[in-house]
């Protein structure tokens, strides 16, 4: 069974990185790109296949550490 | 008397542990240290250093995987008694990933790493800085010091006195241009505990703490800590 926890910088907090990001984007000539924002896609290999408590229990592992809930915004997907 | 002790604690990929020992020791303070995988601090440890450096090669995010080490269950316990902790550069990202001071440190908001002395003023008085509006030159070294926290944080931060320090030029004004990483409010380190008994701060102190490194500012912030310790005892 397969699982992505997407985790992304909060919204209002800065993310100097995806800035770069436009700005390179620019440089290439596309044009339009108004903003960007970079985060983390972590993909999870789970034993067995999905239950009832699997997306509880991935929605833990990312409070507890894939994500840092003081900056970052998660979410959890199943069979990615 | 006993001599108070410090316990530096080292975990992998840390790279600043020799001076963090060497100033604890020049201070006054009987040193020690411990792994990452123990699970208790040596006897009579009065203070825990933890270092900067680049603890498991900062992967997934600065000092993420290192609050899952054996060892952080000792340290949260000797924060809880009010033992003292003091977290410098990935010390301090590591002790807020364990929620042992609040806040987070994110990337620069410049994108560079920053590595020069920079000033930052006592904005909070506390067992590590105990004169409200001292001056300090300490050197930086990190790409990801920029401190952040929600606006109801920061206003307990302020209301507590737990701002430590702030960055500012060299009379002490602080100003935009002094705020090397774009932290909120130019926080440069923040006190945790219920006694403001652990202290994180990106500066690194132990880097500027003899004449032969260009200063001593750095040796004032671990003399007033084992001061502090010698009155508690008495």
């Amino acid at each position: 069974m397969k699982a992505a926890v997407m985790v992304r910088v909060k919204p209002e907090v800065l993310d100097p990185q995806g800035d770069a990001v436009r700005r390179a984007l620019e440089k290439l000539g596309f044009e339009g790109v108004r903003g960007v924002r970079v985060g983390k896609l972590i993909e999870i290999e789970i034993e067995g296949d999905a239950d009832p408590t699997l997306k509880a229990r991935l929605e833990k592992m990312a409070d507890a550490m894939l994500a840092n809930p003081v900056i970052e915004d998660f979410e959890v997907k199943l069979g990615a | 008397m006993p001599s108070s002790r410090a316990t530096v604690v080292i975990f992998p990929g840390l790279n600043a542990e020799t001076e963090m020992l060497r100033t604890l020791s020049l201070a006054g303070f009987e040193t020690t240290t411990a792994w990452h995988t123990d699970t208790e601090l040596p006897a009579r440890t009065d203070l825990v250093a933890v270092p900067g450096g680049f603890s498991y090669g900062d992967y997934l995010r600065c000092g993420a995987i290192a609050k899952v080490s054996p060892i952080v269950g000792a340290i949260r316990a000797h924060a809880e008694r009010g033992g003292f902790v003091l977290g410098v550069c990935n010390g301090f990202q590591i002790l807020t990933e364990c929620g042992l001071i609040p806040g987070a440190l994110t990337q620069n908001a410049h994108m560079r790493f920053e590595c020069k002395d920079v000033f930052v003023r006592v904005h909070a008085e506390g067992p590590f800085t105990p004169k409200l509006d001292t001056v300090w030159r300490m050197p930086i070294a990190h790409a990801e010091g920029r401190y952040q926290a929600t606006p109801e944080t920061l206003a307990r931060l302020e209301g507590e006195g737990r701002i430590a320090l702030v960055y500012c030029d060299a009379s002490g004004a602080v100003t935009d241009a002094a705020n090397p990483n774009g932290s909120l409010r130019s926080i440069a380190g923040v006190y945790g505990g219920a006694s403001k008994n652990v202290l994180g701060l990106m500066p690194h102190p132990e880097r500027m703490s003899e004449p032969a490194l260009g200063g001593t500012d750095g040796a004032r912030l671990f003399e007033a800590a084992f001061a502090h310790l010698g009155k508690r005892a008495a």
